[in-house]
């Protein structure tokens, strides 16, 4: 399908100073493209918690953001560590968040649930020592 | 609610004085794990919490809320100030405890949950 914008935004890790630019970006992005109300809330939450889980956990890597005709499609690809355990990382409340993360209110372990919950297709694949990749779809309303 | 008469109500101190405090407040909540607000903030909510960084208003920014309240006169980093003014986010900082807080909020019928 025509892909109408590709944006991407690099994230460093353990640069919580810059952590939200990505996210608010998009945000201003969408909303001047017109999308507005549920659609876009839930874009901000989820792109605002893969960025933080860039910041937190990984490396570093790529948020990108696609805007086709009828969808928002939100890509974070990490250059690792990776994820042991994914079905671990899904569930509410575990968190290998580091005390700086922990000490900024970060690493209640909602980031990976929330994500799922906000977007309307959720995909992650990790591979340890090599990376993590999540796709995340947002269906636009009709018209 | 607006923004405004919650200020009053909670002898709050507006810390972003150039922005819009007309905004009404359609529920509230408070919590200082930023993660979990992400999770569950709305749009329009009046957020209670003693976190002052930069990444509190980027929160309450992407969920829409209505302003950010810090209890007991705690004062924000000038830099966090600049971002909440340049994003259009009040801030208030009331002498008041978050429960106090809430206790107003409370009695002045705004529900933890917006209105569907």
């Amino acid at each position: 399908m025509e892909e109408l914008i590709r944006k991407v935004y690099p994230v460093a890790q353990a640069d919580y100073v810059s952590a939200g630019h990505a996210s608010a970006d998009i945000k201003r992005t969408l909303k001047q493209l017109g999308v507005g109300g549920d659609v876009l809330r839930r874009v901000a939450v989820a792109s605002y918690e893969v960025e933080l889980n860039l910041v937190i956990h990984s490396l570093g890597g790529d948020l990108t953001l696609r805007v086709l005709p009828d969808s928002v499609e939100l890509i974070s690809a990490d250059r690792g560590p990776g994820i042991a355990d994914i079905s671990m990382a899904m569930r509410e409340g575990f968190s290998t968040a580091n005390d700086e993360a922990r000490s900024l209110g970060f690493g209640a372990g909602m980031g990976l649930p929330n994500m799922k919950r906000n977007a309307d297709r959720f995909d992650i694949q990790s591979t340890l020592g090599v990376g993590t990749t999540i796709t995340m779809g947002f269906q636009l309303p009709a018209g | 609610m607006t923004v405004k008469e919650l200020a009053a109500a909670i002898r709050a101190r507006n810390l972003t004085p150039e922005v819009d405090d007309g905004k009404t407040i359609t529920c509230a909540y408070t919590c200082d794990l930023l993660s979990w607000v992400m999770s569950h903030g709305e749009e329009g909510m009046a957020w209670v919490t003693v976190q002052t960084h930069l990444n509190v208003i980027a929160v309450a920014v992407l969920a829409d809320m209505a302003c950010v309240v810090l209890p007991e006169s705690i004062d924000m980093e000038a830099e966090s100030l600049k971002k909440a003014t340049d994003e259009g986010m009040c801030v208030l900082s009331s002498p008041m405890t978050a429960y106090e807080i809430c206790a107003v909020l409370a009695s002045a019928a705004i529900p933890a949950h917006a209105q569907a």
